[in-house]
Protein backbone atom coordinates (compact mmCIF):
# COMPACT_ATOMS: atom_id res chain seq x y z
CA UNK A 1 0.00 0.00 0.00
CA UNK A 2 1.47 2.93 -0.74
CA UNK A 3 1.16 6.21 2.17
CA UNK A 4 -1.04 8.65 2.42
CA UNK A 5 1.60 11.40 3.46
CA UNK A 6 4.76 11.51 1.41
CA UNK A 7 7.19 14.34 2.10
CA UNK A 8 11.04 14.43 0.90
CA UNK A 9 13.12 17.27 2.18
CA UNK A 10 9.84 19.65 2.68
CA UNK A 11 11.07 22.90 3.73
CA UNK A 12 9.12 26.11 3.78
CA UNK A 13 10.79 29.86 4.48
CA UNK A 14 8.65 32.79 6.02
CA UNK A 15 10.37 36.54 6.16
CA UNK A 16 9.56 38.55 9.20
CA UNK A 17 10.27 42.06 10.04
CA UNK A 18 12.33 42.45 13.08
CA UNK A 19 12.48 46.37 13.39
CA UNK A 20 13.22 47.61 10.08
CA UNK A 21 14.80 44.35 8.74
CA UNK A 22 13.25 41.88 7.23
CA UNK A 23 14.43 38.07 8.22
CA UNK A 24 14.26 34.87 6.59
CA UNK A 25 13.08 32.11 9.19
CA UNK A 26 13.13 28.52 8.05
CA UNK A 27 9.92 27.00 9.84
CA UNK A 28 9.63 23.42 8.47
CA UNK A 29 13.49 22.01 7.27
CA UNK A 30 14.37 19.31 4.68
CA UNK A 31 11.47 17.32 6.52
CA UNK A 32 11.34 13.68 5.34
CA UNK A 33 8.37 11.50 6.67
CA UNK A 34 5.69 9.43 5.26
CA UNK A 35 2.03 8.58 6.93
CA UNK A 36 0.67 4.66 6.18
CA UNK A 37 -3.14 5.08 5.30
CA UNK A 38 -4.78 3.88 8.63
CA UNK A 39 -2.32 5.53 10.93
CA UNK A 40 -3.17 7.41 13.78
CA UNK A 41 0.26 9.86 13.86
CA UNK A 42 0.65 12.68 17.06
CA UNK A 43 2.56 15.59 15.88
CA UNK A 44 3.90 17.32 18.52
CA UNK A 45 6.53 20.18 19.20
CA UNK A 46 6.78 23.19 20.98
CA UNK A 47 5.22 26.71 19.79
CA UNK A 48 6.82 27.54 16.37
CA UNK A 49 8.17 24.45 15.72
CA UNK A 50 7.03 24.29 12.41
CA UNK A 51 3.94 21.80 13.38
CA UNK A 52 1.03 23.95 11.51
CA UNK A 53 3.24 24.90 8.56
CA UNK A 54 3.46 21.55 7.78
CA UNK A 55 -0.03 20.72 7.70
CA UNK A 56 -0.71 23.50 5.97
CA UNK A 57 1.49 22.24 3.12
CA UNK A 58 0.56 19.13 2.93
CA UNK A 59 -3.29 20.56 2.61
CA UNK A 60 -1.90 22.43 -0.63
CA UNK A 61 -2.75 26.11 1.71
CA UNK A 62 0.97 26.85 1.59
CA UNK A 63 2.96 26.36 -1.33
CA UNK A 64 6.83 24.63 -0.34
CA UNK A 65 9.78 26.75 -0.62
CA UNK A 66 11.50 23.72 -1.59
CA UNK A 67 11.34 19.69 -1.63
CA UNK A 68 8.69 17.44 -2.13
CA UNK A 69 5.02 16.65 -0.66
CA UNK A 70 2.41 14.20 -1.59
CA UNK A 71 -0.91 13.68 -0.14
CA UNK A 72 -3.09 11.13 -0.93
CA UNK A 73 -1.33 10.39 -4.21
CA UNK A 74 -1.86 13.95 -5.33
CA UNK A 75 0.40 17.24 -5.81
CA UNK A 76 -1.45 19.38 -2.75
CA UNK A 77 -1.03 22.74 -4.50
CA UNK A 78 -1.20 21.67 -7.96
CA UNK A 79 -4.07 19.00 -6.95
CA UNK A 80 -6.03 21.19 -4.66
CA UNK A 81 -9.37 20.98 -5.20
CA UNK A 82 -9.12 17.52 -5.60
CA UNK A 83 -6.75 16.84 -2.39
CA UNK A 84 -9.65 18.66 -0.66
CA UNK A 85 -12.14 15.81 -1.48
CA UNK A 86 -10.32 13.24 0.38
CA UNK A 87 -9.04 15.47 3.23
CA UNK A 88 -10.98 16.42 6.30
CA UNK A 89 -8.77 19.71 8.82
CA UNK A 90 -9.77 20.87 11.36
CA UNK A 91 -8.38 23.72 12.96
CA UNK A 92 -8.64 24.40 16.60
CA UNK A 93 -8.23 28.46 16.54
CA UNK A 94 -10.52 28.83 12.87
CA UNK A 95 -13.77 28.06 11.86
CA UNK A 96 -15.38 26.72 8.65
CA UNK A 97 -19.09 27.31 9.73
CA UNK A 98 -20.85 29.70 8.84
CA UNK A 99 -21.23 32.45 11.94
CA UNK A 100 -24.60 33.74 11.78
CA UNK A 101 -26.70 30.65 10.25
CA UNK A 102 -27.81 27.72 12.21
CA UNK A 103 -25.25 24.69 12.46
CA UNK A 104 -27.71 22.44 10.17
CA UNK A 105 -27.13 25.35 7.59
CA UNK A 106 -23.28 24.81 7.26
CA UNK A 107 -23.74 21.35 7.01
CA UNK A 108 -25.92 21.56 4.28
CA UNK A 109 -23.37 24.29 2.26
CA UNK A 110 -21.16 21.68 2.82
CA UNK A 111 -22.44 18.84 1.72
CA UNK A 112 -23.56 20.58 -1.76
CA UNK A 113 -19.79 22.02 -1.83
CA UNK A 114 -18.55 18.49 -1.51
CA UNK A 115 -20.98 17.19 -3.95
CA UNK A 116 -22.57 14.72 -1.64
CA UNK A 117 -26.29 12.72 -2.40
CA UNK A 118 -28.95 13.76 -0.52
CA UNK A 119 -29.15 10.27 0.85
CA UNK A 120 -25.40 10.09 1.67
CA UNK A 121 -25.77 14.00 3.17
CA UNK A 122 -28.90 12.38 5.32
CA UNK A 123 -27.05 9.15 6.04
CA UNK A 124 -23.46 11.25 6.97
CA UNK A 125 -25.25 13.88 9.12
CA UNK A 126 -27.24 11.78 11.04
CA UNK A 127 -24.08 9.57 12.06
CA UNK A 128 -22.67 12.76 12.55
CA UNK A 129 -25.33 14.18 14.83
CA UNK A 130 -25.64 11.15 16.72
CA UNK A 131 -22.30 10.13 17.49
CA UNK A 132 -21.38 13.55 18.47
CA UNK A 133 -24.71 14.47 20.32
CA UNK A 134 -25.07 17.68 18.59
CA UNK A 135 -29.04 17.18 18.10
CA UNK A 136 -30.13 19.84 20.82
CA UNK A 137 -28.40 22.77 18.82
CA UNK A 138 -28.57 21.87 15.46
CA UNK A 139 -30.72 24.94 15.10
CA UNK A 140 -28.42 27.17 17.04
CA UNK A 141 -26.52 29.89 15.74
CA UNK A 142 -23.27 29.04 15.54
CA UNK A 143 -22.27 32.15 17.10
CA UNK A 144 -24.24 31.05 19.95
CA UNK A 145 -22.58 28.07 20.58
CA UNK A 146 -20.51 26.82 23.85
CA UNK A 147 -16.65 26.54 22.94
CA UNK A 148 -17.40 22.57 23.35
CA UNK A 149 -20.00 22.20 21.15
CA UNK A 150 -18.85 24.44 18.26
CA UNK A 151 -15.48 22.22 17.98
CA UNK A 152 -17.89 19.28 17.66
CA UNK A 153 -19.75 21.29 14.93
CA UNK A 154 -16.24 21.89 13.50
CA UNK A 155 -14.99 18.26 13.55
CA UNK A 156 -18.38 17.22 11.88
CA UNK A 157 -17.99 19.95 9.46
CA UNK A 158 -14.55 18.73 8.92
CA UNK A 159 -15.53 15.14 8.47
CA UNK A 160 -19.47 15.17 6.17
CA UNK A 161 -17.65 14.21 3.14
CA UNK A 162 -16.19 10.95 4.97
CA UNK A 163 -12.37 11.91 4.17
CA UNK A 164 -9.67 9.48 3.78
CA UNK A 165 -7.29 11.31 5.90
CA UNK A 166 -8.12 13.77 8.76
CA UNK A 167 -5.67 16.03 9.92
CA UNK A 168 -6.44 18.15 13.43
CA UNK A 169 -4.69 20.69 14.40
CA UNK A 170 -5.04 21.32 18.20
CA UNK A 171 -8.31 20.01 18.65
CA UNK A 172 -8.87 19.74 22.11
CA UNK A 173 -7.60 23.15 22.72
CA UNK A 174 -9.07 25.46 25.54
CA UNK A 175 -11.86 22.14 26.14
CA UNK A 176 -12.82 21.06 29.29
CA UNK A 177 -12.34 17.25 30.53
CA UNK A 178 -15.31 15.93 29.46
CA UNK A 179 -15.29 17.54 26.09
CA UNK A 180 -12.11 16.60 25.58
CA UNK A 181 -12.81 12.97 26.45
CA UNK A 182 -16.20 12.63 23.75
CA UNK A 183 -13.74 14.09 21.47
CA UNK A 184 -11.65 11.39 21.08
CA UNK A 185 -14.37 8.92 21.99
CA UNK A 186 -15.63 9.95 18.47
CA UNK A 187 -12.12 9.92 16.69
CA UNK A 188 -11.15 6.39 18.21
CA UNK A 189 -14.88 5.28 16.61
CA UNK A 190 -14.79 6.77 13.87
CA UNK A 191 -11.20 5.32 12.58
CA UNK A 192 -13.13 1.94 14.01
CA UNK A 193 -15.41 2.18 11.53
CA UNK A 194 -14.16 3.80 8.61
CA UNK A 195 -10.52 3.20 8.75
CA UNK A 196 -10.07 7.12 8.61
CA UNK A 197 -6.09 8.24 8.82
CA UNK A 198 -5.66 10.70 11.61
CA UNK A 199 -2.42 13.15 11.71
CA UNK A 200 -3.00 15.57 14.80
CA UNK A 201 -0.81 17.86 16.66
CA UNK A 202 -1.64 18.90 20.18
CA UNK A 203 -0.33 20.18 23.47
CA UNK A 204 -2.44 17.63 25.11
CA UNK A 205 -0.26 14.32 26.51
CA UNK A 206 -4.11 12.46 26.79
CA UNK A 207 -4.98 13.13 23.02
CA UNK A 208 -1.87 11.37 22.39
CA UNK A 209 -2.10 8.62 24.38
CA UNK A 210 -5.35 7.87 23.84
CA UNK A 211 -5.53 8.89 19.80
CA UNK A 212 -1.91 7.69 18.23
CA UNK A 213 0.29 4.63 17.74
CA UNK A 214 2.76 7.09 15.91
CA UNK A 215 4.60 9.88 17.23
CA UNK A 216 6.01 12.65 15.17
CA UNK A 217 8.30 15.40 17.62
CA UNK A 218 9.18 18.21 15.41
CA UNK A 219 11.65 21.03 16.67
CA UNK A 220 12.78 23.90 14.60
CA UNK A 221 11.00 22.38 11.68
CA UNK A 222 13.73 18.88 11.79
CA UNK A 223 12.07 15.36 12.82
CA UNK A 224 13.40 14.68 16.59
CA UNK A 225 11.57 11.28 16.73
CA UNK A 226 9.64 9.10 15.04
CA UNK A 227 8.22 5.94 16.59
CA UNK A 228 5.53 4.71 19.13
CA UNK A 229 4.71 6.86 22.03
CA UNK A 230 6.10 4.01 24.74
CA UNK A 231 9.31 4.34 22.92
CA UNK A 232 9.31 8.06 23.20
CA UNK A 233 9.00 7.71 27.16
CA UNK A 234 12.03 5.49 27.30
CA UNK A 235 14.09 7.28 24.93
CA UNK A 236 13.63 10.19 26.51
CA UNK A 237 13.13 8.97 29.97
CA UNK A 238 10.12 10.90 30.62
CA UNK A 239 9.95 10.91 34.40
CA UNK A 240 7.26 11.39 37.23
CA UNK A 241 7.73 14.29 39.36
CA UNK A 242 7.11 13.63 43.47
CA UNK A 243 6.23 16.36 45.32
CA UNK A 244 6.00 15.89 48.94
CA UNK A 245 5.12 18.47 51.91
CA UNK A 246 7.07 17.90 55.16
CA UNK A 247 5.95 18.49 58.68
CA UNK A 248 9.13 20.43 58.88
CA UNK A 249 11.65 22.81 57.54
CA UNK A 250 14.35 20.06 55.90
CA UNK A 251 17.71 20.11 53.75
CA UNK A 252 17.13 18.96 49.90
CA UNK A 253 16.59 15.97 49.97
CA UNK A 254 19.72 15.08 47.09
CA UNK A 255 20.47 11.74 48.75
CA UNK A 256 16.88 9.37 47.65
CA UNK A 257 18.15 6.06 45.24
CA UNK A 258 17.29 6.88 41.56
CA UNK A 259 15.75 10.17 42.09
CA UNK A 260 16.67 14.16 41.20
CA UNK A 261 16.19 16.69 43.50
CA UNK A 262 14.18 19.74 41.69
CA UNK A 263 13.43 22.04 43.92
CA UNK A 264 12.38 23.30 47.25
CA UNK A 265 9.63 25.96 48.29
CA UNK A 266 9.24 27.58 51.44
CA UNK A 267 12.92 26.76 53.12
CA UNK A 268 12.00 22.97 52.36
CA UNK A 269 8.59 22.21 53.76
CA UNK A 270 7.75 21.56 49.87
CA UNK A 271 10.01 19.44 47.84
CA UNK A 272 9.94 18.35 44.25
CA UNK A 273 11.82 14.92 43.34
CA UNK A 274 11.91 13.49 40.15
CA UNK A 275 12.27 9.67 39.30
CA UNK A 276 12.10 7.37 36.23
CA UNK A 277 9.16 4.87 36.66
CA UNK A 278 11.02 2.08 35.09
CA UNK A 279 13.77 2.41 37.70
CA UNK A 280 12.18 2.76 41.21
CA UNK A 281 9.15 3.08 42.40
CA UNK A 282 6.65 5.83 43.45
CA UNK A 283 6.54 4.14 46.71
CA UNK A 284 10.31 3.53 47.40
CA UNK A 285 11.10 6.80 46.86
CA UNK A 286 8.14 7.93 49.24
CA UNK A 287 9.83 5.49 51.87
CA UNK A 288 13.30 6.90 51.74
CA UNK A 289 11.79 10.38 51.97
CA UNK A 290 10.14 9.38 55.27
CA UNK A 291 13.10 8.07 56.51
CA UNK A 292 14.52 11.70 56.31
CA UNK A 293 11.56 13.28 57.16
CA UNK A 294 8.21 13.44 58.32
CA UNK A 295 5.89 13.74 55.11
CA UNK A 296 2.27 15.35 55.83
CA UNK A 297 0.99 15.00 51.75
CA UNK A 298 2.20 14.19 48.80
CA UNK A 299 1.26 14.05 45.02
CA UNK A 300 3.00 12.80 41.92
CA UNK A 301 2.93 15.04 38.34
CA UNK A 302 2.71 12.77 35.43
CA UNK A 303 5.03 13.82 32.34
CA UNK A 304 3.47 16.38 30.11
CA UNK A 305 4.20 16.71 26.08
CA UNK A 306 6.31 20.13 26.72
CA UNK A 307 8.52 18.23 29.09
CA UNK A 308 8.73 15.32 26.75
CA UNK A 309 9.07 17.80 24.05
CA UNK A 310 12.23 19.85 25.94
CA UNK A 311 14.25 16.33 26.82
CA UNK A 312 13.63 14.99 23.25
CA UNK A 313 15.09 18.68 22.31
CA UNK A 314 17.61 18.78 24.69
CA UNK A 315 18.89 15.04 23.53
CA UNK A 316 18.93 15.46 19.83
CA UNK A 317 21.29 18.13 20.26
CA UNK B 1 -22.23 21.82 -14.89
CA UNK B 2 -25.13 22.07 -12.70
CA UNK B 3 -23.76 20.14 -9.76
CA UNK B 4 -20.73 22.12 -9.88
CA UNK B 5 -22.26 25.30 -10.37
CA UNK B 6 -25.10 24.18 -6.85
CA UNK B 7 -22.35 25.13 -4.13
CA UNK B 8 -22.11 28.71 -5.57
CA UNK B 9 -25.88 29.05 -5.22
CA UNK B 10 -25.36 27.67 -1.46
CA UNK B 11 -23.11 30.44 -0.84
CA UNK B 12 -25.78 33.22 -2.52
CA UNK B 13 -28.24 31.89 -0.46
CA UNK B 14 -25.89 31.33 2.59
CA UNK B 15 -24.52 35.53 2.07
CA UNK B 16 -28.39 36.27 1.84
CA UNK B 17 -29.32 34.62 5.10
CA UNK B 18 -26.24 35.49 7.06
CA UNK B 19 -27.04 39.42 6.02
CA UNK B 20 -30.95 38.67 6.92
CA UNK B 21 -29.47 38.57 10.58
CA UNK B 22 -28.39 42.06 11.35
CA UNK B 23 -32.04 44.01 10.53
CA UNK B 24 -31.01 46.79 13.23
CA UNK B 25 -27.95 47.44 11.62
CA UNK B 26 -30.05 47.34 7.62
CA UNK B 27 -32.09 49.92 10.10
CA UNK B 28 -29.35 52.14 11.13
CA UNK B 29 -28.34 52.04 7.30
CA UNK B 30 -31.58 53.09 5.80
CA UNK B 31 -32.09 56.33 8.02
CA UNK B 32 -28.31 56.90 7.49
CA UNK B 33 -29.05 56.21 3.49
CA UNK B 34 -32.45 58.76 3.57
CA UNK B 35 -30.75 61.59 5.95
CA UNK B 36 -28.20 62.37 3.13
CA UNK B 37 -30.97 61.49 0.39
CA UNK B 38 -32.49 64.42 2.01
CA UNK B 39 -28.79 66.07 1.89
CA UNK B 40 -28.61 65.39 -1.40
CA UNK B 41 -32.12 66.56 -2.54
CA UNK B 42 -31.55 69.61 -1.03
CA UNK B 43 -28.42 70.83 -3.07
CA UNK B 44 -28.64 69.15 -6.20
CA UNK B 45 -32.31 70.17 -6.80
CA UNK B 46 -30.48 73.76 -6.12
CA UNK B 47 -28.37 73.13 -8.98
CA UNK B 48 -31.00 72.03 -11.18
CA UNK B 49 -32.80 75.43 -10.64
CA UNK B 50 -30.00 77.08 -11.02
CA UNK B 51 -29.44 76.17 -14.59
CA UNK B 52 -33.19 76.85 -15.47
CA UNK B 53 -34.95 73.85 -14.91
CA UNK B 54 -32.86 71.67 -16.71
CA UNK B 55 -29.05 70.33 -15.78
CA UNK B 56 -27.63 68.20 -18.62
CA UNK B 57 -30.36 66.72 -19.41
CA UNK B 58 -31.89 66.24 -15.27
CA UNK B 59 -34.70 67.89 -14.92
CA UNK B 60 -36.13 67.91 -10.94
CA UNK B 61 -38.30 64.07 -11.73
CA UNK B 62 -35.13 62.67 -12.95
CA UNK B 63 -32.69 64.00 -10.60
CA UNK B 64 -34.84 62.95 -7.93
CA UNK B 65 -35.06 59.32 -9.71
CA UNK B 66 -30.99 59.40 -10.10
CA UNK B 67 -31.32 60.60 -6.19
CA UNK B 68 -32.83 57.86 -4.24
CA UNK B 69 -31.89 55.00 -6.68
CA UNK B 70 -28.26 56.23 -5.62
CA UNK B 71 -29.01 55.94 -1.75
CA UNK B 72 -31.15 52.78 -2.33
CA UNK B 73 -28.04 51.12 -3.62
CA UNK B 74 -25.15 52.63 -1.59
CA UNK B 75 -26.50 49.69 1.20
CA UNK B 76 -25.52 47.07 -2.10
CA UNK B 77 -23.09 48.07 -3.81
CA UNK B 78 -19.31 48.05 -2.24
CA UNK B 79 -18.21 51.64 -2.24
CA UNK B 80 -16.42 51.33 0.92
CA UNK B 81 -13.81 48.44 -0.47
CA UNK B 82 -14.16 46.68 2.99
CA UNK B 83 -14.97 42.98 2.51
CA UNK B 84 -15.07 39.54 4.39
CA UNK B 85 -12.37 38.25 2.02
CA UNK B 86 -9.92 41.02 3.15
CA UNK B 87 -10.40 39.92 7.31
CA UNK B 88 -9.67 36.97 6.28
CA UNK B 89 -6.95 37.43 4.66
CA UNK B 90 -5.61 38.93 7.29
CA UNK B 91 -6.80 36.95 10.20
CA UNK B 92 -5.94 33.97 8.33
CA UNK B 93 -9.30 31.98 8.22
CA UNK B 94 -8.36 32.38 4.60
CA UNK B 95 -6.97 29.36 5.06
CA UNK B 96 -10.27 27.61 5.28
CA UNK B 97 -11.16 28.63 1.87
CA UNK B 98 -8.54 26.95 0.53
CA UNK B 99 -9.36 23.55 1.89
CA UNK B 100 -12.38 23.74 -0.20
CA UNK B 101 -12.75 22.06 -3.63
CA UNK B 102 -13.94 25.33 -4.46
CA UNK B 103 -12.70 28.47 -6.59
CA UNK B 104 -11.81 30.83 -3.77
CA UNK B 105 -12.46 34.14 -6.15
CA UNK B 106 -15.70 32.63 -7.05
CA UNK B 107 -16.86 31.33 -3.66
CA UNK B 108 -16.02 34.96 -2.09
CA UNK B 109 -17.73 36.47 -4.83
CA UNK B 110 -21.32 34.87 -4.65
CA UNK B 111 -21.13 35.46 -0.66
CA UNK B 112 -20.66 39.29 -0.87
CA UNK B 113 -23.14 39.24 -3.74
CA UNK B 114 -25.66 37.56 -1.60
CA UNK B 115 -25.17 39.50 1.41
CA UNK B 116 -25.63 42.48 -1.35
CA UNK B 117 -28.87 41.23 -2.55
CA UNK B 118 -30.38 40.80 0.99
CA UNK B 119 -29.25 44.72 1.52
CA UNK B 120 -31.94 45.74 -1.19
CA UNK B 121 -34.77 44.60 0.91
CA UNK B 122 -34.50 46.67 3.94
CA UNK B 123 -32.40 49.52 2.62
CA UNK B 124 -32.55 49.93 -1.03
CA UNK B 125 -36.30 49.45 -1.87
CA UNK B 126 -37.41 51.35 0.88
CA UNK B 127 -34.84 54.24 0.00
CA UNK B 128 -36.90 54.60 -3.26
CA UNK B 129 -40.47 54.38 -1.47
CA UNK B 130 -39.37 57.22 0.93
CA UNK B 131 -38.09 59.25 -1.93
CA UNK B 132 -41.04 58.58 -4.22
CA UNK B 133 -43.05 59.73 -1.69
CA UNK B 134 -41.74 62.21 0.51
CA UNK B 135 -39.96 64.25 -2.47
CA UNK B 136 -41.50 62.31 -5.76
CA UNK B 137 -39.72 61.52 -8.69
CA UNK B 138 -39.85 60.31 -12.51
CA UNK B 139 -39.51 56.80 -13.26
CA UNK B 140 -40.45 54.48 -16.60
CA UNK B 141 -43.57 53.37 -16.65
CA UNK B 142 -43.08 50.49 -19.12
CA UNK B 143 -41.61 47.57 -17.62
CA UNK B 144 -38.58 46.99 -20.50
CA UNK B 145 -36.01 49.20 -17.99
CA UNK B 146 -36.98 47.65 -14.91
CA UNK B 147 -36.39 44.02 -16.48
CA UNK B 148 -33.08 45.16 -17.96
CA UNK B 149 -32.35 47.64 -15.15
CA UNK B 150 -32.38 44.54 -12.67
CA UNK B 151 -30.40 42.43 -14.73
CA UNK B 152 -27.89 45.39 -15.03
CA UNK B 153 -27.99 45.97 -11.13
CA UNK B 154 -27.19 42.49 -10.37
CA UNK B 155 -24.05 42.81 -12.83
CA UNK B 156 -22.84 46.02 -11.31
CA UNK B 157 -23.37 44.60 -7.38
CA UNK B 158 -21.52 41.79 -8.62
CA UNK B 159 -18.65 44.11 -10.10
CA UNK B 160 -18.30 46.17 -6.89
CA UNK B 161 -17.89 42.69 -5.43
CA UNK B 162 -14.90 41.78 -8.27
CA UNK B 163 -13.25 44.94 -7.74
CA UNK B 164 -13.24 45.16 -3.79
CA UNK B 165 -12.14 40.94 -3.98
CA UNK B 166 -9.17 42.51 -5.77
CA UNK B 167 -8.41 44.76 -3.46
CA UNK B 168 -8.59 42.67 -0.84
CA UNK B 169 -5.79 40.49 -2.44
CA UNK B 170 -3.36 42.90 -2.43
CA UNK B 171 -3.42 41.32 1.45
CA UNK B 172 -1.82 38.24 -0.12
CA UNK B 173 1.38 40.78 -0.70
CA UNK B 174 1.09 43.18 2.33
CA UNK B 175 0.29 42.85 6.22
CA UNK B 176 -2.23 45.94 6.28
CA UNK B 177 -4.42 46.79 3.07
CA UNK B 178 -6.22 49.79 4.95
CA UNK B 179 -5.10 52.38 2.94
CA UNK B 180 -6.00 50.63 -0.01
CA UNK B 181 -9.23 50.35 0.83
CA UNK B 182 -9.49 54.01 2.04
CA UNK B 183 -8.43 54.98 -1.15
CA UNK B 184 -10.91 52.77 -3.03
CA UNK B 185 -13.69 54.24 -0.79
CA UNK B 186 -12.23 57.62 -1.69
CA UNK B 187 -12.31 57.23 -5.71
CA UNK B 188 -15.04 54.51 -6.20
CA UNK B 189 -18.06 56.60 -4.53
CA UNK B 190 -17.35 59.36 -6.93
CA UNK B 191 -16.42 58.13 -10.25
CA UNK B 192 -19.51 55.71 -9.75
CA UNK B 193 -21.56 58.61 -9.50
CA UNK B 194 -22.56 58.55 -5.84
CA UNK B 195 -22.22 62.15 -5.03
CA UNK B 196 -23.54 63.82 -8.54
CA UNK B 197 -24.60 62.08 -11.69
CA UNK B 198 -21.32 61.58 -14.12
CA UNK B 199 -23.06 62.74 -17.20
CA UNK B 200 -22.40 66.23 -14.64
CA UNK B 201 -19.27 66.01 -14.90
CA UNK B 202 -16.43 68.18 -17.32
CA UNK B 203 -15.53 66.23 -20.50
CA UNK B 204 -12.27 64.85 -19.33
CA UNK B 205 -13.28 63.34 -15.98
CA UNK B 206 -16.29 61.97 -17.68
CA UNK B 207 -13.90 60.26 -19.99
CA UNK B 208 -11.61 59.12 -16.81
CA UNK B 209 -14.62 57.63 -15.06
CA UNK B 210 -15.57 56.07 -17.91
CA UNK B 211 -12.40 54.16 -18.41
CA UNK B 212 -12.85 52.29 -14.98
CA UNK B 213 -15.05 50.20 -14.09
CA UNK B 214 -16.69 52.22 -11.06
CA UNK B 215 -19.31 53.56 -13.59
CA UNK B 216 -20.67 50.36 -14.20
CA UNK B 217 -21.48 49.61 -9.99
CA UNK B 218 -23.68 52.39 -10.05
CA UNK B 219 -24.21 54.73 -12.27
CA UNK B 220 -25.25 52.32 -15.58
CA UNK B 221 -28.00 50.42 -13.30
CA UNK B 222 -29.19 53.92 -12.67
CA UNK B 223 -28.95 55.11 -15.54
CA UNK B 224 -31.20 52.26 -17.21
CA UNK B 225 -33.98 51.59 -14.37
CA UNK B 226 -34.63 55.39 -14.27
CA UNK B 227 -35.50 55.23 -17.96
CA UNK B 228 -32.52 57.81 -18.80
CA UNK B 229 -30.83 55.35 -20.96
CA UNK B 230 -33.02 53.33 -23.26
CA UNK B 231 -33.17 50.95 -26.23
CA UNK B 232 -29.78 50.06 -28.17
CA UNK B 233 -27.80 52.44 -25.66
CA UNK B 234 -29.15 50.68 -22.81
CA UNK B 235 -27.74 47.32 -23.79
CA UNK B 236 -24.75 49.07 -24.85
CA UNK B 237 -24.12 49.87 -21.15
CA UNK B 238 -25.23 46.23 -19.86
CA UNK B 239 -22.55 45.18 -22.28
CA UNK B 240 -19.94 47.76 -20.93
CA UNK B 241 -20.51 46.08 -17.96
CA UNK B 242 -20.35 42.78 -18.62
CA UNK B 243 -17.00 43.61 -20.53
CA UNK B 244 -15.78 44.82 -17.09
CA UNK B 245 -16.91 42.13 -14.75
CA UNK B 246 -14.92 39.31 -17.14
CA UNK B 247 -11.69 41.78 -17.25
CA UNK B 248 -12.22 41.96 -13.30
CA UNK B 249 -12.42 38.43 -13.08
CA UNK B 250 -10.05 37.58 -14.77
CA UNK B 251 -7.81 39.36 -13.23
CA UNK B 252 -8.88 38.68 -9.59
CA UNK B 253 -8.32 34.91 -11.06
CA UNK B 254 -4.57 35.64 -11.69
CA UNK B 255 -3.73 37.58 -8.58
CA UNK B 256 -5.33 34.47 -6.52
CA UNK B 257 -2.74 32.39 -8.05
CA UNK B 258 0.11 34.55 -7.95
CA UNK B 259 -1.25 35.44 -4.25
CA UNK B 260 -1.04 31.66 -3.10
CA UNK B 261 2.56 31.34 -3.62
CA UNK B 262 3.28 34.74 -1.39
CA UNK B 263 0.28 33.62 1.04
CA UNK B 264 1.92 33.16 4.66
CA UNK B 265 -1.42 32.68 6.52
CA UNK B 266 -1.50 34.83 9.91
CA UNK B 267 -2.05 33.93 13.47
CA UNK B 268 -0.81 30.33 13.27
Amino acid sequence: MSPIIETRELTRDFHVRDGLRRKRIRAVDEMSFSVDAGAAVGYIGANGAGKSTTIKMLTGILVPTSGEVRTCDLRPVQDRRRLAREVGVVFGQRSQLWWDLPVRESFTILASIHALSSADERARTDELVDRLEMSEYLGTPVRQLSLGQRMRAEVAAALLHSPRLVILDEPTIGLDVLSKQRLREFLVQERQTHGTTLLLTTHDMGDIERLCDRVLVVDHGHLAYDGTLDGLSRTVGAQRVLVVDLAEQTPDLLGIPDTAHLGSESRGLRQRLAFDAERTTAARVLGAVSEQAEVLDLSIEEPDIEDVVRRVYAASR
Amino acid sequence: MRASLLPYWRLLRAGIREQSTYRLAALGGLVANATFGFLKVAVLFATVRAAGGDLNGYDLGAMSAYIWLSQGLLGSVNLHGRSDFAERIKDGSVAVDFLRPLDVQAASIVQEVGRSLWSLVPRGIPSVLIGGLVVGMTMPTSPGPYLLGAVSLLIGITIGAAVVYLVATAGFWMVETRGLQILYMVVSGFLAGLFVPIALFPGWLLVLAQATPFPSMMMYPIDILSGRVTGAAALGLTAAQLGWLAALGLAGHLLTRAGRHKLEVQGG
